[in-house]
C-alpha cells in the first residue's frame, strides 16, 4: 500500500434533510488514480466537492465527519480554504473555459495568486500547456478566445488551467463524459501520464474507462460505499453482489 | 429568435433556419392579407350601412362564403360564432398595430420635415417659436451621460450583493428585492417630488450652508491677518476695504462681495462677529445647490431609472454558469476575486444593457426632473452641476403648452418629438441587439 494523501474518516453530507453521503470511509494513496463509481445520484459529484471544499457556498449544506489531506483536517477552523483549494485543481464535467483568451485562462490560478510578471507566467502557461498534451495545437493561437476550441481541446485547457497552481491533487468530475472516442482517449492518456506527479480522484461513468485509468476503483450507490478495492479486483471479482451487477450492467 | 437569426454573424442562417423563417413571414403576411380584406369589405359594407349592421352582414357573408367553399360537413352555427372571434380578436390587435404605426408615421413624416443641421444646433429665438432646440439635446445629453455615472454603478453593486452575497430568501435579500420592484412601481412624479425634497431641500441646502459658513470663516481669519484692513482696532478706511474685499473677487462670488460692500458702506463692518456675517449673507447669497440644478435632477432620474439597470444586471449575472465560479474557486480565487475576475466581465452585457434602458428611459422621461433642474428657456448651455438645464422631453411640453404662440410652434414641437423618438428607438434597439447577443455567450462550439 502506498503512502495515504486523502484520509476520509465516516464523513457524511446532507443537504437539507436529504443525505448524498452516508459515514463513508475510505483512504486515497498518493500518485494514484482512483475512480468513483455508481449510478447518477449517488454523491459522487458531492464527495469530490467535499475534498476541496467547493459545497461551502451551498447555504443548506451539512457535514460531519473528517477529511484529511496530508494529515491536515480540512474542515477544522484554521485551515486556509484559498490555499487548500489550490492544492486541489479541479476538473469539471463540462469543460468550462473561462470566455477568455487561453493564455488568460491558464493564467488565472497563477494570477489570483499573486503572480504578475509576464514572462514568469508565460513559462508557467507554457508548462502547463504542454503538460496537458496541448501546447502544439495552440502555439500559435495563444490568445484567442479558449472558446473557439473544440471540446476536447476546451477540456485539457481547463486540465491546464488546473495545473498552473501547482495543485497536489486533481479532482476529475466525469472530465471525458461530453467528448467524443477520440478526446476522450488523450485526456486518458493524459492521466496516466499525470498520475507520476498527482493524485488523481476521477468520477466516471463510463466502466471501461475506469478499468483503464484507475488503480483503485470505489463503488457508490445511494450514498453509500458499496465497495473499495484495487480496480483488478473490482472488475474481475467483486466481493459484493451489487457492485458485479453494476459493473455488468444489470444494474436498475 | 428572429433578432438572433438577422443580426448575429457567426450564426449563419442554416438551411431549416431559413425555411422556418420564411414560414414564419408566411403566416405573418397571410395575417396581414387577411386583415387588409377584413378592413376593405367591412369598410365598403359600412358606407352601406351603419356600423354594427356592417359588421353582422360582413360576419354572415364570411361565414356563408366559408360554408360554400368548404362544402364538406360544416355548420353554419359554428362558422358563424368561430368568424365572430376571429374577427373580434383581429380587430383588437388591429387598433394596437394602428396606432403604432399611425403615431410613429404620423411624427416621423412631419417631424423630419422640419430637421435641418440649423434646427439641431441653434438657440431657440423669439420666445420660442422659431430656431432650433441644441440647448435642449445637450441638456437631455449631460442629463442622461451623469445619470448613468451616478446610476449604474450603484444598481451594478446591488445586482452584485443580490445574487452573491445575500443568502437567498434571507430576509434582507426579500427586503431588498421588495425595495426594488416597489421603486419600479411607484409614479415618476413622485420621483420628482422625492428630488425637490431631499436633494434639493435638504441636502442642496445643507451644502449651500456649509460653504456659507466655511466661506466666512475664511474671511474671519482674512481679517485677522496682519496685512487686512481691519487689523488695527477695526479703525479702517472704508475705501480700502472695499478694495480688500473686490480683491477677493476670484475666491467669492459676485453677491458675497457685493454684500460684504453693502456692509461696509452702512458703517457695520466694525461688527465683525461671525455668526453676523453668516446670519446676514445667508440671506443675501443666492442658493447654490439648493435650488434645482443638473446634479439634483440626475441624481433623481437615476434613482428613476436604477430598477432597470439592477434587473438587468441581476438576469445577466444569473446566466453566467455556475462552474464557472466554482472554477475560479477551485483555482484559489477569493470570492471578490471571482466577482472582479469572472462575475463582472460575464456580466458587461447586462451592465450595457441596462444602462442602456436607463438612458432611454431617462432621456423620454419627464416628471422626475420637473421640480429639480429643468428649465423652460436658458440661452447658455450648463456650465456646472449646480446650473439648470433643457431638457427635449419638457421642451416638448413647453412648446404645446406654454409658449406665446402655440399654432406657430407646431412644426418645431413635431420636429423635436420626433428627435426624441429616434433617441430612444435607437437606444432601445441597442439595447435589445447587446441583449440578443448575451444570450449566445456561453454558447460553446463542440
Amino acid at each position: 500500500m502506498k503512502e495515504i494523501k486523502i484520509r476520509i474518516e465516516s464523513l457524511s453530507v446532507s443537504y437539507g434533510t436529504k443525505p448524498a453521503i452516508k459515514n463513508i470511509s475510505l483512504n486515497i494513496a498518493r500518485n494514484q488514480v482512483t475512480a468513483l463509481i455508481g449510478p447518477s445520484g449517488c454523491g459522487k459529484t458531492t464527495f469530490l466537492k467535499t475534498i476541496n471544499r467547493l459545497n461551502d457556498f451551498n447555504d443548506k449544506i451539512r457535514i460531519s465527519g473528517k477529511v484529511y489531506i496530508d494529515d491536515l483536517d480540512i474542515y477544522s477552523k484554521n485551515v486556509n480554504i484559498t490555499e487548500l483549494r489550490k492544492k486541489t485543481g479541479m476538473i469539471f464535467q463540462k469543460s468550462n473555459p473561462f470566455p477568455k483568451s487561453i493564455f488568460d485562462n491558464v493564467a488565472y490560478g497563477p494570477r489570483v495568486n499573486g503572480v504578475t510578471n509576464r514572462e514568469e507566467l508565460y513559462d508557467i502557461v507554457k508548462s502547463c500547456l504542454m503538460k496537458a498534451a496541448l501546447w502544439e495545437e495552440v502555439e500559435n493561437n495563444l490568445y484567442d478566445s479558449a472558446l473557439k476550441l473544440s471540446g476536447g481541446q476546451q477540456q485539457r485547457v481547463c486540465i491546464a488551467r488546473a495545473l498552473a497552481v501547482n495543485p497536489e491533487i486533481l479532482l476529475m468530475d466525469e472530465p471525458a463524459s461530453a467528448l467524443d472516442p477520440l478526446s476522450t482517449a488523450r485526456i486518458e492518456e493524459l492521466i496516466m501520464e499525470l498520475k507520476k506527479n498527482y493524485t488523481i480522484v476521477i468520477v466516471t461513468h463510463n466502466m471501461q474507462q475506469a478499468a483503464r485509468v484507475s488503480d483503485m476503483t470505489a463503488y457508490l450507490y445511494m450514498g453509500e460505499l458499496i465497495e473499495f478495492d484495487k480496480t483488478r479486483k473490482i472488475f474481475t471479482n467483486p466481493s459484493k453482489k451489487q457492485t458485479e451487477d453494476y459493473i455488468t450492467g444489470r444494474y436498475g | 429568435m428572429l433578432w438572433q437569426n438577422l443580426f448575429s454573424e457567426k450564426n449563419s442562417l442554416k438551411n431549416f433556419e431559413v425555411i422556418e423563417l420564411i414560414n414564419k413571414f408566411k403566416i405573418f403576411l397571410f395575417v396581414f392579407l387577411f386583415l387588409i380584406i377584413l378592413i376593405t369589405f367591412g369598410g365598403l359594407l359600412n358606407l352601406i350601412f351603419n356600423n354594427s349592421i356592417a359588421l353582422i352582414a360582413y360576419i354572415l357573408i364570411v361565414s356563408i362564403i366559408i360554408v360554400i367553399i368548404k362544402k364538406k360537413k360544416t355548420n353554419l352555427f359554428h362558422v358563424i360564432t368561430e368568424n365572430t372571434f376571429i374577427i373580434l380578436t383581429s380587430l383588437s390587435s388591429l387598433v394596437v398595430i394602428s396606432f403604432v404605426i399611425y403615431i410613429l408615421t404620423y411624427i416621423f413624416i412631419i417631424g423630419s420635415q422640419h430637421i435641418t443641421w440649423e434646427f439641431l444646433t441653434s438657440n431657440p429665438t423669439e420666445g420660442l417659436t422659431s430656431g432650433g432646440i441644441f440647448p435642449a439635446i445637450v441638456g437631455t445629453a449631460f442629463l442622461v451621460i451623469i445619470m448613468s455615472i451616478a446610476g449604474i454603478p450603484v444598481g451594478t453593486i446591488t445586482a452584485v450583493y443580490i445574487t452573491e452575497y445575500a443568502k437567498e430568501n434571507s430576509l434582507f435579500s426579500k427586503i431588498v428585492r421588495f425595495s426594488v420592484n416597489s421603486l419600479a412601481g411607484v409614479p415618476p412624479i413622485v420621483f420628482g417630488l422625492f428630488g425637490l425634497g431631499f436633494f434639493i431641500g435638504i441636502v442642496g441646502k445643507q451644502i449651500d450652508n456649509r460653504e456659507i459658513i466655511s466661506k466666512y470663516n475664511n474671511i474671519n481669519t482674512m481679517f485677522l491677518q496682519s496685512d487686512s484692513p481691519f487689523y488695527k482696532d477695526n479703525q479702517a478706511n472704508p475705501r480700502e476695504v472695499i478694495s480688500f474685499f473686490k480683491s477677493l473677487k476670484n475666491d467669492y462670488s459676485f453677491e458675497t462681495i457685493e454684500a460684504l460692500e453693502g456692509l461696509v458702506l452702512k458703517g457695520e463692518y466694525k461688527n465683525y462677529n461671525l455668526e453676523f456675517y453668516i446670519e446676514y449673507l445667508k440671506e443675501r447669497e443666492r442658493p447654490k445647490w439648493g435650488q434645482p440644478a443638473l446634479i439634483w435632477a440626475a441624481l433623481t432620474m437615476a434613482l428613476f431609472t436604477l430598477p432597470l439597470v439592477i434587473i438587468s444586471v441581476e438576469e445577466a449575472i444569473k446566466a453566467i454558469p455556475p462552474e464557472l465560479k466554482e472554477a475560479s474557486y477551485s483555482l484559489g480565487a477569493t470570492k471578490l476575486q471571482t466577482i472582479i475576475k469572472v462575475v463582472l466581465p460575464g456580466a458587461v452585457n447586462g451592465i450595457l444593457t441596462g444602462g442602456i434602458l436607463a438612458v432611454s428611459r431617462g432621456a423620454g422621461e419627464v416628471a422626475p426632473i420637473l421640480f429639480t433642474g429643468v428649465a423652460m428657456y436658458l440661452p447658455d448651455l450648463p456650465d456646472s452641476l449646480s446650473s439648470q438645464f433643457m431638457e427635449l422631453g419638457y421642451h416638448i411640453y413647453v412648446l404645446a403648452t406654454q409658449s406665446i404662440n402655440v399654432e406657430l410652434t407646431k412644426p418645431i414641437q413635431y420636429a423635436t418629438t420626433f428627435v426624441l423618438l429616434v433617441l430612444t428607438f435607437t437606444l432601445n434597439f441597442t439595447a435589445i441587439f447587446i441583449r440578443s447577443k448575451t444570450r449566445n455567450k456561453f454558447n460553446r462550439e463542440s
